[in-house]
């Protein structure tokens, strides 16, 4: 069986600052990680290797730098790992980014049939959860999103049966395989490094696809130019034409500014003091 | 859209001209998502956001409507009249009783290639970001995902798109200019619900899938309908008490559930509270987690990072409470008190408790 598993270096969201005067992203000394939604779906890929034997891809593209993220999966028990990166890329949308990835999937191929491709539900940078459906879109496979158990595969039937999170329930679906999965997040957790895959990951000859390698047959799909969404601003939001009505008491003691507050909340908003006692009932 | 892309375009790229085959997209379109014969609200919250754009570019605003042939889903359409809708792209077929990738992908895009909208939204839910992905994909188009603000640029008549980008640590405005549709998507309660207006009425117009069961590989096994008693539901709740990293530690929390008790609230969280496991990922409010639009919230130890803000920022009352004076949460909070969580909130729940109790003894 072989599995491919989309990843993207990301910088650590929990750790980046907007400089307060220019409203600029400080990204100096912020850390760059494996996104880490796409984790859950390493870790699941790599059960499913446990359960089936087999061979575990991971592919990313991104700048040189993103080899990292490769290394790190390639520490937690991933096999192999392809790196796509190129200038021409700089600036890919989600639609351009599933054009690259797709490509890459089917050089992949070339090597080793694959069964089924997971992505992470969406990045923490970007949040779209748009390049998994896409991958599959263009690899014409079938796309199960969200899912958070794996509750059969038939690799010689070629069917695959999950549990998929649906809005207001939980969807148990069968297709077939090769498909792509995206998995929620908490479903599973990621295992240790082990000593022996630490040292095989550092040592590993990574393979560095530019944009010929990977296979685009056309450039004008890829980059600024592959990409109709445009960012025409990026700015920080306006603060409120009001600032907040500090609550100040001269004992600053907490009962005084709670009763303060009360008195204020609830001569400003009775509607809200009819709603507290009603729902407190 | 990836990260990489998130730098402003050179400002000669705004001045252009519409690909004449492009201009004959025409209207708003909003994809009405339901699931066990109801439709999700976000489908009628983005109705309302719909008919202001349909009203600034002087075109229809339509629903779409994907379902099984009968009343129910003809009913859909009456109801989307009602929060606004002009009329409604109606396709009626067996294959689209539950939702499926495939079915609803080719039904959606088929409509699109034959009716044209220049601009089709879709709710951030699981099935919209599902559907939304497959068809841009199909259609070769841009699309802008979890908006929080959604505007017509009166110089070239596009879709501006405003969303949150760096993990919410600034926002960043989208265009898609010369392909068509303009797709965003939308998270549930961002939009406001808008008014319904039972005397709204409005014409069908139906399309054919043209596909059969036996086209479609994914079969939907089972549907295990969630518990709802054992989830929370934060975007619905009309009190939400939440804390942030200003809490300390989780053992602070009890200090929140307490308020929340008195209250009959609901209790949130920031996302670095839930990725530190200190309470469930169900309870992260923000970019990230649910929006919310409660008439009161209370922020313990929240500074009010732009990925937090966006997910309350529509509730009614804001009430913050944080050590910092120069917390950005005091820029748009309704109240703010400058003090130590920890003592204060203890404080405010025996005020509440007094206020109630006094309550029910006059009531």
């Amino acid at each position: 069986m072989h599995i491919v598993v989309c990843i993207k270096q990301v910088p650590d969201s929990a750790q980046i600052r907007v400089h307060p005067v220019t409203n600029t992203i400080m990204r100096q000394g912020v850390p760059a990680i494996v996104n880490p939604y796409d984790l859950f779906s390493l870790e699941e890929a790599l059960r499913l290797k446990d359960r089936f034997g087999g061979r575990v891809t991971v592919l990313c593209m991104g700048p040189p730098m993103a080899e990292a993220a490769l290394r790190k999966c390639l520490a937690y028990g991933a096999d192999e790992a392809v790196l796509v990166t190129d200038r021409a890329f700089a600036g890919s949308d989600t639609l351009a980014t599933s054009y690259a990835l797709a490509s890459a999937i089917r050089q992949i191929q070339k090597d080793m049939a694959v069964d089924l491709v997971f992505a992470g539900k969406q990045t923490i940078d970007g949040d779209t959860a748009q390049v998994g459906p896409g991958i599959a879109k263009r690899l014409d496979m079938g796309l199960l999103t969200y899912v958070s158990k794996i509750e059969a595969l038939d690799l010689e039937a070629r069917e695959i049966t999950v549990h998929r999170r649906a809005e207001g329930g939980v969807q148990v679906l069968k297709t077939k395989t090769p498909c792509l999965i995206t998995m929620l997040e908490g479903v599973n957790e990621m295992r240790f490094a082990t000593m022996p895959n630490m040292f095989r990951a550092a040592r590993y000859p990574l393979k560095q696809w530019d944009k010929d390698a990977a296979g685009i047959e056309d450039v004008a799909k890829i980059g600024l130019k592959g990409s109709p969404t445009i960012v025409s601003k990026v700015f920080a939001p306006q603060p409120k034409a009001k600032r907040a009505d500090m609550i100040e008491t001269e004992s600053g003691e907490p009962r005084d500014i709670a009763i303060t507050l009360l008195t204020k909340l609830f001569t400003q908003h009775p509607k809200l003091e009819k709603e507290i006692d009603k729902q407190a009932a | 859209m990836s990260a990489s892309n998130e730098q402003p375009a050179k400002k000669g790229r705004r001045k252009f001209e519409l690909d004449p085959a492009l201009a004959a997209y025409k209207g708003v379109w909003v994809f009405i998502e339901h699931e066990r014969g109801q439709v999700h609200s976000v489908s009628w919250e983005l109705l309302g956001e719909g008919r202001k754009l349909a009203n600034q570019l002087g075109v229809e605003l339509a629903g779409v409507v994907m379902g099984a042939p009968g009343p129910e889903t003809r009913r859909f359409c009456e109801e989307a009249y009602k929060y606004g809708a002009d009329l409604c792209y109606l396709v009626e077929d067996p294959v689209l009783a539950n939702y499926r990738n495939e079915p609803f992908t080719k039904g959606l895009t088929d409509l699109v290639n034959k009716f044209q909208p220049e601009i089709l939204l879709l709710g951030a839910t699981t099935l919209g970001r599902d559907l939304a992905g497959s068809v841009a994909t199909t259609l070769k188009t841009g699309l802008t995902a979890d908006c929080t603000e959604l505007a017509i640029d009166p110089e070239n008549r596009s879709l501006a798109a405003t969303r949150p980008t760096f993990g919410g640590s600034l926002l960043c405005t989208i265009v898609t200019l010369n392909y068509r549709p303009q797709m965003a998507t939308v998270r549930p309660r961002v939009m406001a619900m808008p008014e319904r207006d039972d005397n709204r009425s409005g014409r069908i117009v139906e399309a054919p899938l043209g596909m059969i069961e036996t086209d479609i590989i994914t079969k939907v096994l089972e549907y295990i309908p969630d518990n709802l008693s054992d989830k929370p539901q934060l975007p619905f709740a009309d009190i939400i008490v939440a804390g942030g990293r200003g809490m300390k530690n989780p053992d602070n929390f009890a200090l929140l559930w307490d308020l929340a008790k008195v209250l009959g609230a609901e209790v949130g969280a920031t996302r670095p509270v839930v990725q530190a496991g200190w309470v469930e990922a169900e309870r992260q409010v923000g970019q990230s987690g649910k929006t919310v639009r409660p008439k009161l919230y209370i922020a313990a130890g929240i500074s009010g990072a732009i990925q937090h803000r966006v997910g309350m920022e529509g509730s009614d009352v804001i009430i913050a409470i944080n050590n910092d004076p120069n917390a950005p949460i005091f820029d748009f909070a309704t109240y703010g008190i400058v003090g130590n969580a920890m003592t204060i909130l203890p404080a405010l729940t025996e005020a509440f408790r007094q206020h109630i109790a006094t309550a029910r003894k006059a009531g």
